[in-house]
């Protein structure tokens, strides 16, 4: 299968700020590759450089260098024009849903804007607004209502809808379930899977949280310090990782059962004892 | 939600019940304020004066009758009196309101119109357009821009029209910086990113996202734009420059100057007209600003100095020699707001709970559960809105019900104590971690003594170089290490209970590890009661003894933390432990199955 998405050797460094300041290296080579219909999971802390990627990707910070691809094209520096005709293919969805959508806008606006941009006539676009918010499964009196009357999962539904309106064939989900409640975050992540069977679009999944990624990714990539530390199916990273890094995150993660918990404490404990004693003189 | 904020919960609450309502758009609230409909009435009136000019004045302004010289109020066909050429004072009163509100019309029209376009570029574009457009317009801010009409007036000739572009352009930086800075703050704001990957194109962005947050704040300056501009005209006709042949409220003042000791009620007149003018263009800016800012202003954003005080029930369910012993016991804990639309908004309802000495109780719940809120009441540290009441509460057998601001002071960093959510917003950034963490020391240690046992207590939780921490600012410090100073802050009074928000929810997992077996040890060594609040089910595994789980203000169940995991009572419960992700649980089906499945989404 030929990949949507190819990133190779990419690159982002900012300028030190004031004068002979150092300047920082975000993403330091990064290669990696997202199928048609796929989801790959990207995990890191904060600071890896995982957002930076994303937003390298959807063209919202320019890498230094290296290559993004996109079917086939290479979309690196695409021209302004250009970048507004990939909007039909590359989406986003952003972590917090409080500032993702324009407060000043009513619902339909929001949604009914991109198809706006790209040719459609106002009266369809509103049309096609409804039938999305009817899709990621908000009430239909909605439309007419402003983003703050809703809650954060309702508003980040609102947010894939925007996403969905032009049938792209990639979203970047950026930490997309982080900010919500415990059940909100399963119900908006079972919305995601099921949009991805029928629409066949593509994620590239940004979180910290590995359990989210479990549930949600095909394969899965770390980043730590700018590196992509391991890649590889979801199953076999979750659970026997080759990085020490990737273990080190497993074994953080608290598992929600006071047995198995205690378990993984010891575990962790003895890792860390073990990385101590290779390190100490 | 990042940064606490009491009223939060409860606005969300309140709208999410409310049906949809459109908002009244701002100029029918403007309507409703009584400062605004009088200052819009004032100024119509006076507007509508210089358009009626024709049909109100039955001589040219500049007509003089020798007959009218200094003719009283009142006289037929002059109903102002004639100033000292003899000329028709309600005729030049008119025109004079047509050049002052066309003088305000281009003063704040360039002004506005040159500031704001080039505050959007500056401030959306950035870099060097904003640095060059900046130094342009900070250079033309030096300029004393009164004194360059002046000059300028050979230059443009004696029409006031000129002198007002000109004067405009003075006005412009202001503009400009108020744009720039605005448009600024909303540039990296999420909405404008997620525009920029729906295909927009720049323009629309700044027109549809970007111009409505400057909407309100220029049209606010255009107000008091057009005022200066009108004072300015005035003024400069009074000092005699501009035609003769233009009457204006400055030229007029300046004849009636001339005759002020015979004919004194001539200055009245374009005095009282500027001043209508004037004020009523103030007055308007100010009241669009308040109901601008209306919402907002009812509302305490910030929390309050004064706090609340839990005062006990007017009738108490539960009978107060009931109370248990153990650390922390809490009956009948409820908690109200005053709701917007009046009324109260109760977020805490009839919540009982016990912390008994060296246990943990995690307190879990979704947002909205009030469970911030049941640790704050008992914290003392609710805003004064709040009211709270409860039939005991009582810490180490001492009872909390009606304690003074002072008492319960006291209490805080002694007996009870306090880690928050957000380590680096709990930290001043103005102040060394050693100086901030000395202040909450025990009185009566020398500086020396103080500064040793912090540099231990530093030691304690796992800093690895306290010397540096010590001497270093908040920022200087990572989030991790932070939480781990606000620990330290915490436990170097010794609590017995220690009331734990959220304590590991900003940091990354890893860290949370750490902090967490931190909190583990110290609890253990100090033997203190801890009441943890939080949504993580991982944190409550790993660190709790008891679980007490809330939902909408309500207590929903209480149990062991193994019989809230394995043995779920409550429907509510099994919806949470079963929203947890399952640990065993991978993605099965493979990406190629998506793909085949093109379907239409419409």
């Amino acid at each position: 299968m030929t990949a949507l998405l190819e990133v190779e050797d990419l690159r982002l460094t900012y300028p030190g700020r004031g004068f002979r300041r150092r300047s920082a290296e975000i993403l330091k080579g990064i290669s990696l590759s997202i199928s048609p219909g796929e989801t790959l999971g990207l995990v890191g802390e904060s600071g890896s450089g995982k957002t930076t990627l994303g937003r390298a990707v959807l063209g919202l910070a320019a890498p230094t260098g290296g290559a993004i691809r996109f079917e086939g094209r290479d979309i690196t520096h695409a021209s302004p024009r250009d970048r507004r005709a990939l909007a039909r293919d590359i989406q986003v969805v952003f972590q917090d849903p409080y500032t993702s959508l324009n407060p000043a806008l009513q619902i339909a606006d929001i949604l009914a804007e991109p198809l706006i941009a790209q040719g459609t006539n106002p009266i369809e676009a509103r049309r096609t607004a409804l039938t999305l918010l009817d899709r990621v499964g908000m009430p239909s009196n909605s439309a007419e209502r402003y983003p703050r009357e809703f809650s954060g999962g309702q508003r980040q539904r609102v947010a894939i809808a925007r996403a969905l309106a032009l049938r792209p064939k990639l979203i970047v989900c950026d930490e997309p379930v982080s900010a919500l409640d415990l059940t909100t975050q399963a119900r908006v992540m079972d919305l995601f899977i099921e949009l991805q069977r029928e629409t066949g679009v593509a994620y590239l999944f940004i979180t910290h949280d590995l359990s989210v990624v479990r549930h949600i990714s095909h394969r899965v990539a770390v980043m730590y310090r700018g590196e992509l530390v391991e890649t590889g199916d979801t199953a076999v990273v979750t659970s026997t990782p080759s990085h020490s890094y990737t273990r080190d995150l497993l074994l953080a993660a608290p598992t929600p059962d006071p047995d198995r918990q205690r378990e993984r404490r010891e575990a962790r404990r003895e890792l860390r004892a073990a990385q101590a004693a290779r390190t100490a003189p | 939600m990042t940064v606490y904020d009491p009223s939060d919960s409860v606005v969300t609450a309140t709208l999410d019940e409310q049906p949809a309502t459109r908002r009244a758009g701002a100029f029918r609230r403007l309507l409703r304020t009584p400062l605004g409909l009088a200052s819009l009435v004032a100024l119509a009136v006076v507007v509508l004066l210089g358009l009626l000019e024709p049909i109100l004045s039955t001589h040219d302004p500049l007509f003089a009758s020798l007959e009218h010289i200094n003719a009283p109020v009142g006289t037929p066909g002059w109903p102002l009196g004639g100033d000292q050429y003899g000329r028709d004072i309600w005729a030049r009163v008119l025109t004079s309101i047509n050049v002052s509100l066309v003088s305000a019309l281009i003063g704040a029209g360039v002004g506005i119109s040159v500031g704001t376009v080039f505050g959007l570029i500056a401030g959306y574009v950035g870099k060097r357009t904003d640095a060059v457009a900046s130094w342009v317009f900070n250079l033309l801010m030096t300029f004393p821009a009164l004194v360059l009409v002046m000059v300028l007036y050979p230059v443009v000739g004696s029409a006031y029209q000129g002198m007002m572009l000109i004067f405009g352009v003075f006005l412009a930086p202001g503009i400009f910086r108020l744009v720039r800075n605005l448009v600024e703050g909303v540039r990296n704001e999420l909405y404008v990113d997620a525009a920029k990957v729906s295909g927009l194109s720049n323009l629309r962005i700044l027109s549809r996202h970007v111009f409505y947050v400057v909407r309100g704040p220029v049209i606010i300056s255009a107000a008091f734009l057009s005022s200066a501009a009108i004072g300015v005209q005035a003024g400069l006709a009074f000092l005699g420059f501009g035609s003769t042949q233009t009457p204006s409220f400055g030229s007029m003042t300046s004849d009636a100057f001339q005759s002020i000791y015979t004919q004194p009620v001539q200055l009245v007149w374009p005095a009282l007209f500027l001043a209508v003018l004037n004020g009523g263009l103030i007055l308007l800016g100010n009241a669009y600003r308040d109901v601008l800012a209306g919402p907002q202003s009812t509302r305490t954003k910030k929390r309050s100095l004064h706090e609340a005080t839990v005062v006990g029930s007017a009738t108490p369910r539960t009978a107060p020699s009931r109370s248990a012993g153990g650390l922390l016991s809490v009956r009948n804990l409820r908690v109200q707001y005053p709701a917007p639309e009046g009324g109260m908004k109760t977020v805490v309802d009839g919540l009982s709970l016990d912390v008994q000495p060296g246990e943990i109780v995690g307190l879990v719940g979704e947002s909205g559960s009030g469970k911030t809120q049941t640790a704050f009441s008992v914290l003392g540290l609710l805003p004064k809105e709040a009211h709270i009441t409860a039939d005991v509460m009582t810490l180490a057998g001492d009872s909390l019900l009606g304690k003074k601001p002072a008492a319960l002071r006291a209490l805080r960093g002694g007996t009870i104590s306090y880690v928050p959510q957000e380590p680096m917003a709990n930290l001043d950034p103005s102040f060394t971690i050693g100086s901030q963490l000395m202040e909450g020391l025990v009185k009566g240690m020398s500086r020396k003594e103080a500064k040793e046992a912090i540099l231990a207590l530093l030691d304690r939780v796992g800093i690895p170089d306290p010397e540096r921490t010590f001497r270093s600012y908040p920022h200087q410090i990572s989030g991790g290490m932070a939480q781990r100073v606000l620990i330290a802050g915490a436990v170097v009074s010794r609590p017995k209970l220690l009331i734990a928000d959220e304590p590991t929810t900003a940091l990354d997992v890893t860290v949370q590890a750490e902090i967490l077996d931190l909190l583990r040890e110290l609890q253990r060594e100090l033997g203190m009661g801890v009441l943890l609040v939080t949504h993580n089910f991982g944190v409550v595994a790993d660190l709790c003894d008891r679980v007490v789980v809330m939902k909408q203000g309500e207590l929903v169940e209480e149990g062991s933390v193994r019989d809230i995991f394995h043995r779920p009572s409550r429907p509510y419960t099994r919806e949470l432990v079963g929203a947890i992700l399952d640990e065993q649980t991978v993605r099965s089906d493979r990406p190629a199955d998506n793909a085949s499945r093109k379907d239409d989404l419409r």
